[in-house]
């Protein structure tokens, strides 16, 4: 294959990649910005959203496009419900101690792996896509379902925003991220805030992976990728900026198809996490982000 | 002799008599246990004195640090990849690797210590995590996650004309129990060292500590040198004694485990990192007869310590009863 | 001579600007109090002269050395101790190690110990700055266990036993009952003989009992200095005290 079309295969894998990350940093960031904690756990999360799609489809099975509607709503919920318990029991308790919640969230992390792996087991598996055709392009076929992927993201990205930004939640939400204490003056029910915007960041993680499990097959250690990616998305886009998260995971995820024509990944994974731990020690409201208040 | 001067004596024999009684009961235990057990012991001991390494900062000092497996790691390859590669003896790649473990600390503390709480966390455990994947990286010397053994003559340690088989279990038990020892000795003239009050006194408001004249970052470079030189002597004695180099040591997991080992035994406590490393090896021990998913063990037991019981053993039981517990 | 002097002194916070322009001396010996309505920049000041914050512009002196880009540590050294105007001490160790931290960087100061220290010395010392503020059979009680008015006083303990040529109290008797405000005014006469003393005060009658002077704060800048009956007496002072 020539060049030019080899970089638009890269565009097209990378625009993928960008979309699916997009959503889960969103998550990851949604609940530093307003909640100030981080959630280690989030890969997880993540993985959980893929196990769960597999086993609805499995269930369904023979209508792998009713099986796949099934899990896009399901396993969500399902995680959504699993964060909203663990923050009620375990975050509420340490009072949202940010060091104490980075442990616990390690502990989830270990938790909730190792349960995948006893209930699930080691292997992976594969999850059909909803659709099967194939755009052809001059050079090469390409699977329509990734294109559906990413539209699916973007229109879930854009709802995110909207709730954000036009409803009453979305007010709430940033009133607490703002200012908690004068929140809790203004009689916003910070607590129960909490415990939705928990639950929100990580259905945004599970929903990322549903869409992708097609593509990737559901693993118990498939959390870790997604976490490491989120984090410099989110750290190099500003704490807690939804805006910055998006155009870091966009520049990101591009560069990581393009990345890797000229570096093995490992080598790409070096530099990544060496570039935010720089980024956390000389600005630490990201590359993009604003000074803090 | 003035009450406080009588006190602090009578403190420091209750010191010298429990921590020496532990130690001497560690002697004593190797001529009692089976040949399982004294492996299993050995490799406990080497651990804990990581875990005292790790207590130095996090416990008296105040910071989390989440990339420790980056100092152990250092000692362990710094060892490893002398002896192999570059021919230096055995007591030499443990001084290689020691030597190692110091100058990352002390070069890394000079870029993470700019960042406190959060920020440091995350930090830490990125450089370790570039850490891990450099091993990995470098596969052809380190022969990634498969990791390579020490062999032949580098299981023999010539010292001062001595020479030592480091292969022999009870060499191997003795010469870890002698780390352990020098460290649990070394960290209690430290707690009790004016370093050591200014160190516990950043911890409790580093703020207010620079507002009494000291230079606190000097005092947490210290902190953290010491540390991730300690780790990396636990990490070069578990090249040399067991033989094995892996990338295993190096990974996420081995920053997790000095964490929980403190947290379970007794933050801040110079005992707390052994009793809890011991606990911990043969709660996860027992745990992965039965299953694979053992790590669920370390995710439970971090749990409940960080929600109910963030003193760990050690420190409850200072809390309740003995409060003179270095 | 001035002890301290700042010449141009200015921070700014985003926008706002705190401390503004300040020229300010205080010569050796003195007792002065800064008083001023709040949010006048008087925390500001006096953080920025103990190096807690530092300066957008302009120039500190201490005995004629400019310090302005001196860390807090080498500030101590030199002999300017802070008391913090929230309590700020060691809530989990006890009150004679409380102090314990404050003489042990007075000794390393004197003698270059980092890890050995003089112990008979360090009780000594101890011993005379828990006397001097009243404390001296509290030293093994937990410092957060302490009644609030002994609290501040061990603030004040801690500022004394760094020996300092310049000690900055910021708001000391606030939450403290009359009978130990009393107590207080005594304290800090006697501690004068040694050393300068920079206070930050709300409590007028304190103010007007302790002061040599007074240096008036509003809007970030000086508005007026002078003896406490020449303040009394101030139009200006008193229309920036009374919402002018």
């Amino acid at each position: 294959m020539d060049f030019g079309p080899y970089l638009f295969l890269a565009f097209l894998e990378g625009t993928v990649t960008a979309a699916v990350l997009a959503l889960t940093a969103v998550g990851l960031s949604l609940v530093f910005g307003v909640m100030r904690i981080v959630n280690v756990a989030h890969g997880e999360f993540f993985m959980l959203g893929a196990v769960f799609a597999w086993w609805c489809t499995s269930l369904i099975s023979g209508y792998p496009a009713l099986g796949f509607l099934a899990a896009l709503i399901v396993a969500p919920l399902l995680v959504g419900a699993i964060a909203m318990v663990s923050e009620r029991l375990i975050l509420k308790r340490l009072n949202y101690n940010p060091e104490g919640t980075i442990v616990a969230t390690i502990a989830l992390l270990y938790i909730i792996q190792q349960l995948a792996l006893i209930g699930y087991g080691p292997d992976a598996r594969p999850v059909e896509a909803p659709i099967t055709f194939r755009i052809v392009f001059p050079w090469f076929g390409y699977a329509g379902y990734k294109l559906v992927v990413v539209a699916a993201a973007a229109a879930l990205l854009l709802a995110t925003w909207f709730v954000l930004t036009r409803t009453r939640l979305g007010l709430l939400m940033r009133a607490t991220q703002y200012d908690r204490e004068t929140a809790l003056a203004f009689a916003i029910p910070v607590d129960r805030v909490y415990a939705i915007v928990f639950a929100v960041g990580a259905m945004l993680a599970a929903v990322a992976a549903v869409l992708i499990v097609p593509i990737q097959q559901a693993h118990y250690l498939m959390g870790n990728d997604p976490l490491l990616l989120s984090f410099i998305v989110v750290i190099i886009g500003g704490l807690g900026s939804i805006k910055g998260t998006v155009v870091a995971a966009i520049v990101i995820g591009m560069s990581d198809g393009i990345i890797s024509v000229f570096m093995t990944p490992t080598l790409a994974k070096i530099i990544a996490t060496l570039l935010v731990a720089m980024v956390l020690v000389w600005r630490p409201q990201g590359l993009f982000g604003q000074t803090a208040r | 002799m003035s009450v406080r001067a009588t006190a602090a004596r009578r403190n420091l024999h209750r010191i010298i008599v429990s921590h020496g009684g532990v130690i001497a009961l560690l002697f004593a235990a190797q001529f009692v246990i089976g040949a399982y057990y004294h492996l299993s012991l050995t490799r406990v001991m080497v651990l804990a004195t990581f875990a005292v390494g790790y207590n130095i900062l996090f416990g008296y000092t105040g910071l989390l640090s989440l990339g420790h497996a980056l100092f152990f790691g250092a000692g362990l390859y710094g060892a490893g990849i002398a002896a192999t590669q570059f021919g230096v003896g055995a007591s030499g790649a443990f001084v290689v690797g020691i030597a190692a473990g110091l100058l990352l600390a002390f070069a890394l503390g000079l870029i993470i210590l700019r960042t406190a709480g959060v920020a440091f966390m995350i930090v830490t455990m990125m450089f370790a995590q570039a850490g891990y994947l450099l091993v990995l990286y470098f596969g052809t010397y380190t022969r990634g996650d498969e990791g390579f053994v020490l062999k032949g003559a580098l299981r023999e340690a010539h010292l001062f004309g001595f020479s030592l088989n480091l292969a022999d279990p009870v060499t191997r038990y003795n010469l870890a129990l002698f780390l352990l020892a020098a460290c649990v000795v070394g960290c209690i003239a430290l707690v009790r060292s004016p370093v050591g009050r200014v160190l516990v006194a950043i911890r409790e408001n580093e703020e207010r500590s620079r507002m009494l004249g000291y230079n606190t970052f000097r005092y947490k470079l210290f902190a953290l040198t010491l540390s991730g030189t300690i780790c990396a002597t636990a990490g070069a004695a578990y090249a040399l004694l067991f033989a094995y180099v892996g990338a295993t040591f190096a990974s996420i997991e081995y920053s997790i485990l000095p964490l929980l080992w403190v947290l379970l035994g007794g933050i801040g406590t110079v005992l707390g990192p052994v009793v809890g490393t011991l606990l911990m090896f043969y709660l996860v021990d027992v745990a992965s007869s039965y299953t694979s998913a053992y790590m669920l063990v370390v995710g439970i037991v971090l749990l409940i310590l960080i929600v109910w019981a963030p003193g760990g053993l050690l420190g409850t039981l200072r809390e309740r009863k003995i409060g003179w517990l270095p | 001579m001035s002890l301290l002097a700042t010449r141009g002194l200015t921070r700014f916070f985003g926008g706002l600007r705190a401390v503004g322009d300040v020229d300010f001396d205080l010569p050796a010996g003195q007792i002065r109090a800064i008083i001023g309505p709040n949010g006048a920049g008087k925390t500001t000041f006096v953080s920025l002269v103990c190096g807690r914050i530092a300066p957008s512009e302009g120039r500190i002196l201490f005995e004629d050395r400019d310090i302005t880009s001196l860390p807090p540590y080498r500030r101590v050294a030199m002999g300017i101790a802070y008391t913090f105007q929230i309590t700020s001490i060691f809530g989990n160790l006890t009150v004679y190690e409380n102090v314990a931290l404050a003489v042990q960087n007075a000794l390393q100061r004197d003698h270059d110990a980092f890890f050995r220290i003089d112990a008979r010395e360090m009780d000594r010392r101890c011993e005379e700055a828990l006397d001097r503020v009243g404390l001296p059979d509290r030293a093994d009680t937990k410092a957060a266990t302490l009644p609030y008015g002994h609290q501040r006083l061990l603030e004040v303990a801690m500022g004394l036993a760094l020996s300092p040529k310049l000690l900055i109290l910021d708001e000391p008797t606030q939450g403290l009952s009359d009978h130990e405000i009393e107590g207080f005014c005594t304290l800090i006469r006697a501690i004068a003989e040694q050393a300068t003393i920079l206070l930050i005060e709300h409590n007028m009658d304190v103010v007007m009992e302790l002061a040599e002077r007074i240096t008036v704060f509003n809007n970030g800048t000086i508005l007026s200095e002078g003896s406490p009956a020449e303040i009394r007496a101030d139009v200006q002072v008193q229309k920036a005290y009374l919402g002018g």
